[in-house]
């Protein structure tokens, strides 16, 4: 059972480096997320974030202008997630009081 | 073919990572055990997503006096792109720590309550002990 | 835990240093507009602040610093912080989290500045409470 185990494992390492290997080269300035337009000729979106975020939103931290402004409804849900859980924890762990004896 | 090995092997690292989390997960028997292995696989999914978004040459993601002064002026399209890493693979780990810290705050109370309830965290004894209570039901 | 001697230098210099980290921490929750930080980074640091204390002198005594009945009241407050100004824009007639319908500025890029900085405060009390509130769930659930 366990050569199983060890034979996906050395399946799933195999698959990933070769997924890996198709990748741009790290830091690449062309690679193509850095470059201004993408492949089917609309406007890339970091492209688009760096330029923009000090005019519309008066902030010079580009990261905090994406994370509350242009995706603002992505952080709702995740503070939700967030909320959520800590319910969670709540109701499976709290000892709840003794009923009184009527 | 060292061109090859110099731009790639950030992410051979973090499949190391992501290899030993996987080996944890599946092959140990306690159940903290198979939690850490958890914590380690999201982690080199972070580290890889972070990692691979650096430009050569380029700084932080924050606008210098220059520019915020091309804005004012108003001349927008002026500000060089290639000055400033890419801001969205940051925004989107953030929220993906935070979940990251809530599925496992949430996942060791349930490791508590399956303690309060079985007595025991090794995954063997506990089948056997869940089939043990599923018989004696059953049996009713 | 059970401890059978406190040791007075970390009990005094917990104690001392807790109020300066969340200085610290609100710090970086208001700068998230000029420097790296912003909401979850400033609650997480707060978050650490109250477990300090926590960890260091004992549940009891931490209670006279910060209650376990704040914590999902904490976490309940920030998320309606967050979701009443999306819903107040949408009130005044904009979209959903519409900046710059509320009337906190006459224009617009400022306006979504505010916007921005409200939302993340909302963010930063949210994650506060609730990290500390899971931390005393999972104390109170010890299996003895």
């Amino acid at each position: 059972m366990r050569i199983i185990y060890y034979l996906v494992l050395i399946v799933f390492c195999g698959l990933m480096f070769y997924a890996a290997a198709g990748l741009p080269n790290r830091g690449d300035p062309n690679a193509p997320m850095n470059l201004p337009k993408s492949r089917c000729g609309s406007t890339e979106a970091a492209h688009y974030y760096i330029q923009h975020a000090e005019k519309d939103a008066h902030t010079d931290n580009m990261v905090t202008v994406i994370l509350a402004d242009y995706r603002g409804y992505d952080t709702l849900g995740e503070e939700t997630v967030i909320y959520t859980a800590g319910l969670i924890c709540f109701l499976l762990l709290r000892k709840r009081k003794k009923e009184k004896a009527k | 073919m060292v061109d090859f090995i110099l731009g790639h092997y950030a992410y051979w690292f973090t499949l190391a990572l992501l290899v030993i989390g996987l080996y944890g997960m599946m092959m140990k028997k306690n159940l903290v055990k198979k939690l850490i292995g958890m914590t380690i696989f999201q982690v080199s999914i972070i580290i890889f997503f972070i990692a691979s978004s650096v430009k050569w040459g380029a700084t932080v993601p924050i606008l210098d006096h220059g520019d915020i002064e091309k804005v004012h002026l108003g001349m927008t399209s002026a500000i060089e792109t290639a000055k400033y890493i890419n801001p969205l693979p940051h925004t989107l780990m953030l929220t993906a720590i935070v979940v990251g810290v809530a599925t496992t705050g949430v996942a060791f109370g349930l490791v508590i309550m399956i303690y309060k309830r079985y007595k025991t965290l090794n995954e063997t004894e506990l089948l056997m002990r869940m089939k043990k209570e599923d018989d004696s039901d059953s049996n009713q | 835990m059970i401890q059978k001697d406190t040791n007075p230098i970390v009990s005094l210099v917990s104690r001392v240093v807790s109020p300066f980290i969340m200085l610290y921490a609100l710090y970086v929750i208001f700068h998230g507009h000029y420097s790296p930080g912003g909401g979850f980074q400033g609650g997480t640091m707060l978050a650490a602040a109250v477990l300090l204390v926590r960890l260091s002198a004992g549940t009891e005594l931490a209670q006279l610093q910060f209650k376990k009945v704040w914590g999902t009241l904490l976490g309940s407050i920030g998320v309606l912080v967050y979701f009443g100004t999306g819903f107040t824009a949408m009130l005044l007639g904009g979209n959903f989290l519409h900046y710059e319908t509320l009337p906190l500025s006459s224009d617009p890029a400022v306006a979504r500045g505010w916007g921005i900085l409200l939302v993340e405060i909302g963010v930063g009390i949210a994650v506060m409470g609730i990290l500390v509130a899971i931390y005393d769930d999972l104390l109170e659930g010890e299996p003895l």
